[in-house]
């Protein structure tokens, strides 16, 4: 156990913003996970006659047009905003992280098509425009989101692992591994893998705020997750058409999404910085090519 | 050069022909059946193989794709169901606000970006530096769809200057310009100020510095020209990115640009109109960063030997 809090003591020491970002990254993983017992009503029981009514003690952060307690949707909003940024970022990364590292592992002809074709044209369009067009195909739902999201992001982590498996499969104990008799899967799996995990897990890590962020795009967009269950994106939405007569509607999950996505690029920078400095040229290049 | 062109262009290749063939396998993933969904639930059993029939759907995959690679290089995308008008010419009607918004915001990224990077850059470590650091961070963070209605709130309900939405004179564009722009700023921000770092600690800074030139002079006349090449790149690069975020900035402000047809089309299940906006959108993406590749390499020979 203290061989891991080490490192985390370690990392806390040395970045200001680290630390914020971790402390922003739990007060969201609470309210995700203690969504039912800290709101204090039903997130989607309607209480028509106190619609749109301004924050007070009742309602901490108000009510929407439909009576609803803006608090306790913003609490459940976390929920699904971390669920589908966690299952996306799994996803796409294990999928990218695969077939990164095959390609880069036997090069080739696989290496050539999976790089020039594949990774070089899933990165040369924006993806949230691809998933925008999935997700209003599919139509909306909580897995299609997730689906979409993985099949236009896995591109990033293949592109990060297939270079760092080109670096690191010259190194000497590969050449060991493979004089005592490895396999290739064995190599890859139990030799090369933990050594390039570093800088998938930075670029993880601000991935997590571009899922959360293309979450609510698609949600705001009515293409995300099913009307009622809560989604910030959809809660912003709905309040465009109350701008003047209830401007807490938008201010709240505007403030939820800003913190969520601060938390996780806060989180990023600061373990960036703290794994490897020279780590950082490389990953704003291929962060800009998404 | 003629060589680096032509191996670009080739790179291009796949990633049109993957948004292509995207765009069109996307009508057909559809759950249950696209022709059902566009008459709605009512509709007699004639008249949904009519419209199937005449939109080609009940040939062979192998036919249709075919067909549909052939109309686009006639520039043919179909039918919009909401317009009773061709695809291609709804799109190009609304093309030019999508430019001219994404050229205006792309303008004031640039306003912002580089003053305050170069700031940044300048008095690095000291508090100015710190506060560039922490805005770029919140413009990174905050998404569009939550910062247009908070400039909407604070700029048009709050203080009444400028107009809640649609198209007009430059005042009209203000707001979604910013908003449209406002992740980039950001990014742009970031850029300029490590590039002008890297140039400040370069050797003929020194040498410019060492024969007595005053510092606007070291920092404008020549840290900062050699450190633009990679902030226009940056810049070509996210035009690009600027035109797919119009999807949900022009539906915020009522633009009536490519991207509220997206949407339009998404609300109204028009499927070949939204087929259309999608390509023309990622096209445009290509095409810029293509465009900004072959500048960078005219301007910076090194590129090309790469």
């Amino acid at each position: 156990m203290t061989s891991l809090l080490k490192p985390l003591r370690d990392f806390l020491r040395h970045s200001v913003p680290g630390r914020f970002g971790l402390a922003l990254t739990a007060v969201l993983v609470i309210a995700a996970l203690a969504a039912p017992w800290l709101a204090p009503y039903n997130p989607i029981a309607q209480d028509l006659p106190v619609r749109l009514a301004a924050p007070s003690s009742a309602h901490w952060m108000g009510t929407d047009q439909l009576g609803r307690d803006i608090l306790s949707r913003v609490l459940f909003g976390a929920r699904v905003s971390m669920l589908v940024s966690i299952s996306v970022v799994l996803g796409a990364g294990i999928i990218g992280l695969a077939i990164g590292s095959l390609a880069g592992y036997f090069g080739g002809w696989l290496d050539r098509f999976v790089n020039v074709v594949l990774i070089n044209a899933f990165l040369s369009f924006p993806g949230i425009l691809l998933a925008i067009a999935f997700a209003a195909f599919l139509g909306p739902g909580l897995g299609k989101v997730i689906l979409a999201l993985v099949v236009t992001g896995w591109a990033g982590y293949a592109r990060l692992a297939r270079a760092q498996i080109l670096q690191a499969k010259e190194m000497e104990y590969v050449l060991a591994a493979r004089s005592l008799g490895a396999s290739h899967l064995r190599i890859l799996i139990r030799h090369l893998l933990p050594n390039i995990l570093q800088p998938v897990l930075v670029q993880a890590t601000i991935a997590m705020a571009g899922a959360i962020l293309a979450e609510s795009t698609l949600s705001f967009l009515g293409v995300g997750v099913l009307a009622p269950m809560p989604s910030w994106g959809a809660m912003l939405n709905d309040a465009r058409s109350h701008l003047f007569d209830a401007p807490h509607l938008v201010v709240f999950p505007a403030l939820a999404v800003m913190s969520a996505v601060l938390a996780f690029n806060l989180l990023g920078d600061a373990l960036r910085d703290w794994l490897d400095p020279r780590m950082r040229a490389f990953l704003v290049v291929t962060s800009l090519a998404r | 050069m003629l060589k680096f062109i032509s191996l670009r262009l080739l790179f291009a290749l796949p990633a049109l022909w993957l948004i292509l063939t995207m765009v069109f396998l996307l009508a057909h993933i559809v759950p249950g059946d696209p022709v059902q969904q566009m008459l709605g639930e009512g509709a007699r059993a004639e008249d949904l193989q009519q419209l199937r029939h005449a939109l080609g759907l009940d040939l062979p995959i192998g036919v249709q794709y075919g067909r549909y690679l052939s109309g686009i290089a006639h520039g043919n995308l179909g039918e919009s169901f909401r317009f009773q008008q061709p695809v291609t010419r709804v799109i190009l009607t609304h093309y030019p606000a999508t430019l001219e918004l994404a050229v205006f915001a792309l303008f004031v990224c640039a306003a912002i970006g580089i003053p305050a990077g170069t700031l940044a850059a300048e008095k690095r470590g000291r508090p100015p530096d710190h506060a560039v650091g922490v805005l770029t961070l919140f413009g990174l963070s905050v998404p569009n769809f939550a910062l247009g209605p908070v400039l909407i709130l604070i700029f048009s309900v709050l203080l009444g200057w400028l107009p809640v939405s649609g198209r007009g004179g430059p005042s009209h564009l203000l707001l979604p310009a910013i908003t449209l722009g406002a992740a980039l700023a950001a990014i742009l921000t970031r850029m300029v100020r490590s590039s002008v770092i890297e140039e400040l600690s370069s050797d003929y800074v020194r040498t410019a510095r060492a024969k007595g030139l005053s510092n606007a002079a070291v920092l404008f006349r020549h840290a900062f020209r050699n450190a633009l090449i990679p902030i226009l790149t940056i810049l070509g690069l996210q035009f690009g990115t600027l035109l797919a975020g119009t999807i949900v900035t022009e539906s915020i402000f009522a633009w009536p640009g490519v991207g509220r047809l997206a949407v339009q089309a998404i609300e109204a299940r028009d499927y070949p109109l939204l087929q259309g906006c999608i390509l023309l959108i990622a096209v445009s993406y290509v095409l810029v960063n293509l465009l900004t590749d072959l500048v960078y390499a005219a301007v910076d020979p090194r590129v090309r030997f790469e």
